[in-house]
């Protein structure tokens, strides 16, 4: 059965490491923070400037000048640190930060991402997320295979406006996780009970399929 | 140097429409809300403003674009603003959208007399077109140009009479590299106390930046997104 956003979010946290500092994306990547695996640490940077993100507050406990980039309120934990946008950008851009996820609306098998900006309908703007895929070394990428219309988002090539080139290495879907390499798609492992043939039909970028695919252990 | 003024009035003389001007905040968090509730009062138009977000429709920025005040945003995220979307796909507003640590490098740049810098930030996407490409280390980087303002407009927490400010939290954002890029810089901040009081250790933004400083009369300190967790 294909993943809920609950179930992108576990098996993404399986890729983290400890000792890593992480930058969760608005959206399923949030999740993540939910299922660090035990015995491991790590910390949560957020780009509008807090190293050390901790849950959100009790109720009653809110305060408008501690939020996350999704603009949530949220707490920290002991030993975290506050600073600018320029620090953090720093911190982003010196790939001080081991880990980005973010989510995306398109990405391509050359290792492209969309995530930004749907021409005369949506222009939110990219906010951080164009620092943070050109800089960070490892990125992984939370998303649906396909959009409402049934549609594939994994493309060889995106449609929508770039946010940015040959970036993403790592895919995670309600149905599979995908590397990418040698400008191919590699079905690297599948949701529990969801076949092969479902991920192949629902990929529309060029998807290299080995003798074996192992289903994900969550 | 005493740096304080005696009111918001008294704070954003001079500002005039047409003018281009920097505001901190990231959402509406760390904004200057009793500045921007005073431009309302002013009326001035055609601005240029420079912020990350743009507010939301009835609070923060969005107060100016109702009133269509603002000619031009270069902000980099502008997703919670229904008016805003609506004046920008109309052609009414231009927007200069750009990725937000290359907006926080531009102001730190304008305010640290460094004309321009190179980011591999937006290489690929539309954000570089026109921009000149050299490769560092193997890596294409575009070439990302400094800004100012004439006047920049910040919310600290805590700031003295000699204009040094403390920020809270993530309220500080972008609000100390553009006070250090305004020519005229404005800060309005929840205490005032007299100099001496605050720490030299632990000041944010030195003085040297902010021109004049002023008590707010009322935060609101909205929440644009109040999340919590349920007591045990």
């Amino acid at each position: 059965m294909a993943l809920d956003k609950n179930g992108i979010a576990k098996r993404i946290a399986q890729e983290l490491r400890d000792g890593w500092y992480v930058n969760l994306g608005i959206g399923i990547p949030t999740l993540v923070a939910n299922f660090i695996p035990e015995g491991i640490e790590v910390e949560f940077q957020s780009e509008n400037g807090v190293l050390g993100m901790g849950p959100f507050p009790f109720e009653g406990e809110e305060d408008a000048d501690l939020i996350n980039a999704g603009k949530q309120t949220i707490t920290v934990q002991k030993g975290a640190a506050f600073f600018d946008s320029s620090m953090s950008f720093a911190m982003i851009r010196g790939q001080h930060v081991q880990l980005t996820v973010l989510g995306a609306m398109e990405v391509s098998q050359s290792g492209d991402i969309a995530n930004w900006k749907i021409p005369g309908k949506m222009v939110k703007g990219m906010g951080g997320a164009m620092d943070l895929v050109a800089s960070a070394e490892n990125i992984i990428v939370a998303m649906m295979h396909t959009n409402r219309e049934n549609e594939s988002k994994i493309l060889k090539e995106c449609t929508l406006p770039l946010t940015g080139a040959g970036c993403v290495k790592r895919v995670v879907t309600e149905l599979a996780v995908l590397e990418i390499k040698d400008n191919k798609f590699h079905l690297i492992e599948r949701a529990p009970g969801v076949s092969v043939e479902e991920i192949v039909s629902k990929t529309q970028g060029d998807l290299v399929v080995p003798e074996v695919v192992p289903e994900m252990q969550l | 140097m005493n740096k304080v003024v005696k009111n918001v009035e008294d704070a954003l003389t001079g500002i005039e429409s047409g003018m281009t001007l920097m505001l901190g905040g990231f959402g509406l968090c760390g904004i200057p809300e009793n500045s921007i509730q005073q431009l309302v009062k002013l009326g001035v138009k055609d601005l240029t403003c420079i912020s990350n977000n743009a507010g939301v429709d009835d609070f923060g920025l969005g107060l100016l674009l109702q009133q269509k005040q603002i000619k031009k945003m270069i902000s980099s995220y502008v997703g919670e603003n229904a008016e805003f979307e609506r004046q920008m796909l109309s052609g009414e507003l231009i927007v200069d959208l750009i990725p937000q640590g290359s907006l926080a490098e531009r102001c730190r740049a304008g305010g640290a007399g460094i004309p321009a810098f190179f980011t591999p930030a937006g290489y690929g996407t539309e954000v570089a077109e026109g921009k000149e490409v050299r490769i560092f280390n193997g890596k294409p980087h575009i070439l990302e140009s400094a800004l100012t303002a004439d006047f920049a407009i910040v919310k600290a927490w805590k700031g003295d009479t000699e204009g040094n400010l403390v920020f809270k939290a993530t309220a500080r954002n972008f609000n100390p590299m553009m006070a250090m890029a305004g020519k005229i810089t404005i800060a309005e901040v929840e205490e005032l106390v007299p100099a001496g009081e605050l720490d030299p250790n632990f000041i944010h933004t030195p003085g040297i930046f902010v021109q004049r400083i002023f008590k707010g009369e009322k935060f609101e300190k909205r929440i644009e997104q109040r999340t919590v967790r349920k007591n045990n």
